[in-house]
């Protein structure tokens, strides 16, 4: 049992009230400085018109996606983790995020994005859901892991080399800063059309991978064993595949891409746990959604001449668990 | 009572006839061992035997197709222990252990006192409930070797399946290893395990499959299957065979010219 441990109701209490807080702080402070007064006042109906808008149409939506985003990549993280049985997996190895993103550059290349605002998130779904068929075609029926993987890496770097040629052939620099902006990855100006693109497919996401939690314990022994104790694994791959695809697809459908979440979180998750990959899941997607509301919140109140990408932010926060993990591998701590 | 019956079993992976032919039946209260040289087909026999690779001919456990069986049905009849020690994931002993109970559970329930208690049962009977806290990943190998038995045994399976336990393993753990197989059986359970220590194998099973080129060359008591001419055969080795003794004893010499 690790130094650590907690017993797993109160890590997921504790989780949840960090999550929370991070919700209500989130709804509380924004570039607009409102009274918690006028908030509480907006909140209950009764309120001025621009903290009621500020509130409802900006801050609420913000705050459900971080939740929403940040809890389907710490879980994916998670999942996939156990599933590879690797700890530096994260949700992008299965190339659909780098499809979903390769969807929304084309959605802005093309000029699409401005007919209507959900074009892009939907055409970024569109691209996660092709990246799954073409995982389906490349990786076959085997049950390896490592088809898995050589498969995510052939759909991502197909999808990045669309991204870089969007960006090569782009008409002008307007376009090209355009499509750089959307890929560092941001919660800015998403409205509830966004919500609603996004949580049906983290809801789906979300159901598959928890689902796998006992194939993945299974797992830890190879296999061969996990078969011999009852585990389905094509079933297992089939819920992976399909949870990651369209929970991270739709996730960064509205986001853009925001990495390092679903790599960072189970790390700091397991050692409170029994480090069993099952026990991880749930955890990984509290701590994810409370993490992701935290970064974004920082975005907002860090006073910077241009607002922080949520994805810069988050890749800041990834190296010092590296070099956690570096210095442990080295025995320096 | 248990029984395994392989009625002309052949596994072909890639274009390799791996086995080919195999017919035999199991009985509980036996311990069987398989053995053969590398690349016999062993491991690939007792994998067909779980279902794991697609076989042709078939295995029926207690009368029915194990292929056709759900794999968690399957699970409870047979626990097998693979070859190789694969932990990937730093669990601690009694969660590892615990894992065997995976077959018995109903979807989203949590371990009952039922599976507790077998846990604990299989904890004592390969006497690793000193290492309940540990991380498996960090025992030495002969501890490894007993803990990943004790998974096996939580399955509290009528049928326990062990390809190569003793590998890697010394004298002394080899020995606590073959005393846990043979405590199974003669608990009434159905007992294969794959061997390559020859004397090992005649020490303590009942009975040996002797395989060569993926088919059946012996099957007898130990003192029926292990012949010096067999030996010279199959393994291409110049052997003495002494069968004076509780069990016959197997000293190699050299390469057969």
């Amino acid at each position: 049992m690790s130094r650590f441990a907690l017993p797993r109701w109160s890590l997921i209490a504790a989780l949840s009230l960090l999550t929370l807080a991070a919700a209500v702080g989130s709804l509380l402070f924004g570039a607009v400085d409102l009274s918690v007064a006028r908030l509480i006042a907006a909140a209950s109906g009764d309120g001025d018109r621009v903290a009621s808008i500020i509130l409802f149409d900006l801050r609420l939506p913000r705050t459900v996606l971080a939740l929403g985003v940040g809890a389907m990549l710490g879980l994916a993280g998670a999942a996939l983790q156990g599933y590879l049985r690797n700890p530096l997996a994260e949700p992008s190895v299965l190339g659909t995020s780098n499809a979903a993103a390769l969807g929304g550059v084309a959605a802005i290349y093309f000029g699409l994005a401005e007919i209507h605002p959900v074009v892009l998130p939907l055409l970024a779904t569109g691209g996660a859901l092709l990246s799954l068929a073409l995982l389906f075609i490349l990786s076959g029926r085997a049950e390896s892991p490592l088809t898995l993987i050589l498969a995510g890496i052939a759909v991502g770097t197909l999808a990045v080399a669309g991204t870089s040629l969007a960006l090569n052939l782009s008409p002008n620099p307007f376009a090209a800063m355009e499509i750089m902006t959307w890929l560092l990855g941001s919660l800015e100006n998403r409205s509830f059309e966004h919500v609603w693109i996004a949580l049906p497919c983290i809801a789906i996401g979300m159901a598959m991978l928890l689902w796998n939690g006992r194939a993945l314990d299974a797992l830890t022994l190879g296999e061969d064993a996990a078969q011999a104790l009852g585990t389905d694994l094509r079933r297992t791959r089939l819920r992976l595949l399909i949870g990651t695809a369209i929970g991270v697809g739709g996730a960064v459908a509205v986001t853009g891409a925001i990495g390092f979440i679903g790599l960072i979180v189970p790390h700091l998750i397991r050692p409170l746990t029994d480090r069993s990959p099952s026990a991880i899941l749930l955890p990984s997607a509290i701590g994810g959604a409370a993490l992701l509301t935290l970064a974004d919140l920082g975005v907002r109140i860090i006073p910077t001449t241009n607002e922080l990408k949520l994805g810069v932010v988050t890749a800041f926060l990834g190296v010092p668990v590296f070099l956690i993990h570096l210095m442990r591998e080295r025995r320096l701590w | 009572m248990v029984s395994l019956v392989l009625d002309h079993v052949g596994v072909t992976l890639g274009r390799r006839a791996v086995v080919q032919d195999v017919s035999a039946a199991f009985g509980a209260g036996t311990l069987t061992g398989i053995v053969g040289p590398n690349g016999a087909g062993k491991s690939t026999l007792a994998r067909a035997m779980l279902a794991l690779v697609p076989a042709s001919g078939s295995v029926s456990i207690d009368g029915t197709g194990a292929a056709a069986m759900p794999r968690a049905e399957l699970a409870r009849r047979i626990a097998y222990v693979p070859q190789g020690q694969t932990l990937h994931w730093p669990l601690t002993v009694e969660r590892l252990v615990g894992l065997g109970r995976l077959p018995h559970l109903a979807p989203m329930s949590r371990i009952s006192d039922t599976d507790a208690a077998a846990i604990e049962r299989a904890m004592a009977r390969a006497d690793v409930l000193e290492l309940r806290d540990r991380i498996a990943t960090e025992l030495s190998g002969g501890e490894r070797a007993r803990v990943l038995f004790a998974r096996a045994l939580a399955v509290e399976a009528p049928a326990l399946i062990a390809d190569e336990p003793l590998a890697s393993l010394d004298p002394g753990h080899q020995i606590d290893v073959m005393d846990l197989l043979r405590a199974e059986a003669n608990g009434g359970g159905l007992v294969i395990t794959v061997l390559h220590d020859l004397t090992m194998a005649a020490r303590y099973c009942d009975r040996l499959l002797l395989i060569d080129d993926g088919r059946i060359v012996a099957d007898g008591t130990p003192a029926e299957v292990l012949t010096a001419g067999r030996l010279r055969a199959v393994y291409g080795i110049d052997a003495r065979v002494e069968t004076g003794g509780d069990w016959p004893t197997i000293t190699t010499f050299g390469r057969a010219r």
